[in-house]
């Protein structure tokens, strides 16, 4: 017996969903600044497809653009809106789940999250030209942090905060095995010593992105190989952002629901972050960085889809994996107009 | 720092109507002179700057209507003036205990309609007119409602005219709107004007979710001990779905959506992730026709099936009752003094507008002979849709109306034109006289009780008689004066 108050099954799907596209949010604009910074001289176009290929968009970018213009790449994440997988469309989404979720959210988190929206949704094509869209990703990426430290600082923490971390982390992980597996995109010199340079300036950049770069510069080898940045990424266990965190912390949240708040359906999921666990233990970050790193990443996303669904199987209304259509119910709320 | 210039209220000239800034009303404690001359030292221009940025928190806050146009939906806040709008104590106890009144008589006709009927068998109301109307529920009939409280939240929408008399312009018995704006305006004159308040005497709102949680709970099935009460919403794109929250958070109960809910054994439950919770009183802002597919729209998604049968079982209560839509119909309005006087046996508090019943030969005809000087408004619509202002149409929309009445009188009242009362708003051109309604907010369980104040809506264009959000209109910060103005007690000091 529990004196909590109960949960929505449709909140607890709104939560999660909210944090999960606020999260992509902050990592779109990493991946963006990283990519901004890599853009190798007269082969622009190559470097900004990688961030199509990353997010798995070929199709819809060559659909609506053709060729992959550096310009028309900037376009279709930051202000191309009615593409799902822009920065406007997932802070759309994200804003709509929390007008769901205004009963139960804080003003303050509100507040942000709906100026932020007014903000995001009024990008203009000047702001994505030269340095202008490194100050851009600056700003958004804060947006999301501010969000996030309201969050701390607000929400009331029964097991619908427990539900917003399972979303932002699953997310988190998820993102850094994409920024993980830019490295597998970029090009490369061909000459040796050149080439060695370039690798190494390219992994600090990855790091960079992922606001690792310092934490790692104190743990790692002054000499530092790929396989120490991959294996900082993937299995550190002090560092914010690295999946062995992010799994460490799904773990305690699962938990505290089974504990705290009874809810015996959190097993499949601890089941599956168990397996995940193994998985990134028995990881040969020497091995992987020399090969195979795309493939394995591949099979991480895979494990985080398969953990969300048990979440959502077990405890949504409506466990889709993706987020609930936004024009649902619509015509029909419009008609109703009672008062 | 330069001294004003000139005095703000220069401008301001109420005419022939009441103005309900007017000094030295009985009980005005010194109000009125006092807000007057504390925004004469803020100036004009620092009035407008506050007021400005006071909207703008409005907007970011989410505490907006969303209009739709073809394409998209548009987010708006109710335009705020910053001036309140004063009532003094005994003008609050008149309005207090007529439309407690007013409630009162809504229920007992609802009763009486769907029971045994003495008011159409003695021929007060024509028993058509309430049998044959399009919000009468056959499925209330002979169905026992909890201390006979059909309308348990009710807003009377009350003007006021030339001469200073309060009039019901119009009852709201099934989900009136508007008291999250009450509370909000409340909140916003004390962040952004809290040296306007200071020192004033003003009835609280604060508790309204208090009671009105309070209220539904009094109505849940009386085995219940800790009953479960929600909200039930049609949903995030419902034009007052900020009031809906605001309401679910008062309350501290769920905001749920059909979809949330299901029947079980005629037993109502929600989906939570701890699986099916029961529910015992459902505060829903849907109306009739879409609360239970299987008996209304059937092709409602926004319902629960097998809701009303659940209700009827007594498992679950719900606020308001079906079916109180025949009550609040503008052709029961007019009826609603006889309807008073024969439960009761007293005249009403609060007198009608004068209303002429189109479906009567008399009323008709007088309404034809008139036409240009009266106000023609259908039945069935609100929101001030399909008003025909007599004084104010052209030829061709006369005409368009007589047609109109002839084809179906039963259709149409009308009323004289009312020369609202008018109160001091800023406006482009400065501070300037602007007609004012306001609409009380009665919770009702096993007695009545009425938000000090209500939302008082001001018609923002000049000399537009139509204060509806749709149509141009904003609101104001309603104030219920309880006693003399403190020099030197804050706002928050006198307010708590």
């Amino acid at each position: 017996m529990n004196l909590a108050p109960p949960l929505l099954a449709r909140y607890a799907e709104s939560l999660f969903w909210m944090a999960r596209y606020l999260e992509r949010v902050e990592n779109l604009a990493r991946l963006i600044e990283v990519t901004y910074i890599f853009e190798s001289p007269g082969r622009e176009s190559e470097s900004w497809y990688a961030l199509v290929r990353i997010n798995a968009d070929e199709e819809s970018f060559s659909r609506r653009h053709g060729v992959a213009d550096p310009d028309a790449i900037k376009r279709f994440y930051l202000i191309e809106a009615d593409n799902p997988t822009s920065i406007p469309a997932a802070i759309e989404v994200a804003r709509t789940n929390a007008r769901v979720l205004r009963p139960l959210i804080s003003t303050e988190m509100w507040k942000q999250l709906n100026q932020f929206h007014h903000a995001l949704t009024a990008i203009a094509p000047a702001e994505l030209e030269g340095d202008a869209l490194s100050r851009l990703a600056d700003r958004i990426r804060a947006g999301v942090q501010a969000q996030t430290g309201i969050t701390e600082g607000t929400f009331f923490r029964d097991q619908s905060w427990h539900f917003l971390e399972l979303g932002r982390l699953i997310e988190r992980a998820d993102q850094t095995t994409r920024l993980l597996d830019i490295k597998f995109h970029l090009l490369v010199p061909r000459a040796r010593e050149e080439w060695r340079l370039v690798e190494l300036t390219q992994w600090g950049s990855v790091l960079r992105a992922a606001a690792g770069y310092h934490a790692f510069r104190r743990i790692a080898p002054v000499e530092f190989a790929p396989a120490d940045v991959v294996a900082f990424l993937l299995t550190d266990a002090s560092f914010p952002r690295s999946v062995r965190l992010c799994l460490d912390e799904i773990e305690r949240h699962l938990t505290a629901l089974r504990i705290r708040y009874g809810l015996g359906g959190t097993r499949a999921a601890l089941e599956r972050a168990e397996e995940m666990r193994a998985l990134i233990a028995g990881a040969e970050t020497e091995r992987l960085s020399a090969g195979g790193l795309h493939a394995f990443l591949d099979n991480l996303q895979h494990a985080l889809i398969g953990l969300a669904g048990e979440i959502g199987t077990a405890f949504f209304r409506d466990w889709r994996p993706f987020a609930p259509e936004r024009e649902q119910g619509f015509q029909e709320q419009r008609q109703e107009q009672a008062g | 720092m330069d001294m004003p210039a000139e005095d703000p209220f220069q401008g301001y000239d109420a005419g022939s109507f009441y103005c309900e800034f007017a000094a030295g009303r009985e009980g005005d404690g010194s109000a009125a002179a006092t807000i007057r001359s504390r925004i004469a030292a803020l100036g004009l221009a620092n009035l407008r700057s506050r007021a400005r940025a006071a909207e703008t928190d409005l907007f970011n806050l989410g505490i907006t209507f969303t209009v739709y146009s073809e394409a998209n939906a548009i987010d708006r806040i109710l335009p705020f003036d910053c001036i309140p709008r004063l009532i003094t104590a005994a003008e609050w106890t008149e309005l207090d205990r007529g439309v407690r009144q007013r409630v009162a008589a809504l229920n007992a006709f609802l009763e009486d309609i769907y029971h045994a009927r003495h008011i159409l068998k003695d021929g007060i109301v024509p028993a058509d007119l309430v049998l044959g109307n399009a919000n009468y529920r056959r499925e209330m009939e002979e169905f026992p409602v909890p201390f006979g409280t059909y309308v348990h939240i009710a807003g009377i929408d009350i003007v006021r005219d030339e001469r200073g008399a309060f009039r019901v312009l119009e009852d709201n018995a099934r989900t009136p709107s508007g008291v999250s704006y009450v509370v909000e305006n409340r909140h916003l004159m004390l962040r952004a004007f809290p040296d306007l308040m200071a020192g004033m005497r003003v009835a609280p709102v604060d508790d309204y979710g208090q009671r009105l949680r309070a209220a539904l709970s009094e109505i849940a099935p009386a085995e219940v001990l800790d009953p479960q009460v929600v909200l039930l919403s049609p949903g995030i794109y419902n034009s007052a779905y900020f009031e809906h929250v605001f309401l679910a958070r008062e309350m501290g109960v769920p905001l749920v959506e059909g979809r949330d809910l299901i029947i079980e054994d005629d037993r109502v439950f929600m989906l939570t992730t701890a699986g099916p919770r029961p529910v015992h009183t459902i505060y829903r802002r849907i109306g009739d026709d879409f609360l239970d597919p299987t008996l209304f729209r059937p092709d409602s998604l926004l319902g629960v099936p097998g809701l009303i049968s659940a209700w009827r079982r007594g498992h679950v209560a719900l606020a308001n009752a079906v079916g109180t839509g025949v009550a609040d119909d503008k052709a029961i309005y007019a009826y609603m003094p006889r309807i008073i006087r024969y439960y009761f046996g007293e005249d009403a508090i609060l007198p009608n507008v004068e209303t002429h019943i189109c479906r009567e030969p008399a009323g008709l005809q007088y309404t034809l002979d008139h036409l240009a000087e009266l106000v023609v408004k259908p039945v069935g619509e609100s929101g001030g849709y399909g008003i025909t202002i007599g004084p104010r149409a052209s030829t061709t929309e006369l005409e368009r109306t007589r047609a109109a009445l002839l084809a179906d009188p039963a259709n149409w009242i009308s009323q004289p034109m009312v020369g609202l009362s008018v109160g001091p708003t800023l406006c482009e051109e400065g501070i300037r006289a602007r007609h004012l309604d306001l609409r009380p907010f009665v919770v009702t369980g096993r007695e009545s009780w009425v938000l000090p104040g209500g939302l008082t809506r001001v018609a923002l264009k000049r000399g537009s008689l139509i204060v509806n959000s749709s149509q141009g209109g904003g609101s104001k910060d309603t104030w219920v004066l309880t006693g003399e103005f403190q020099s030197g007690a804050t706002a928050h000091g006198v307010m708590r």
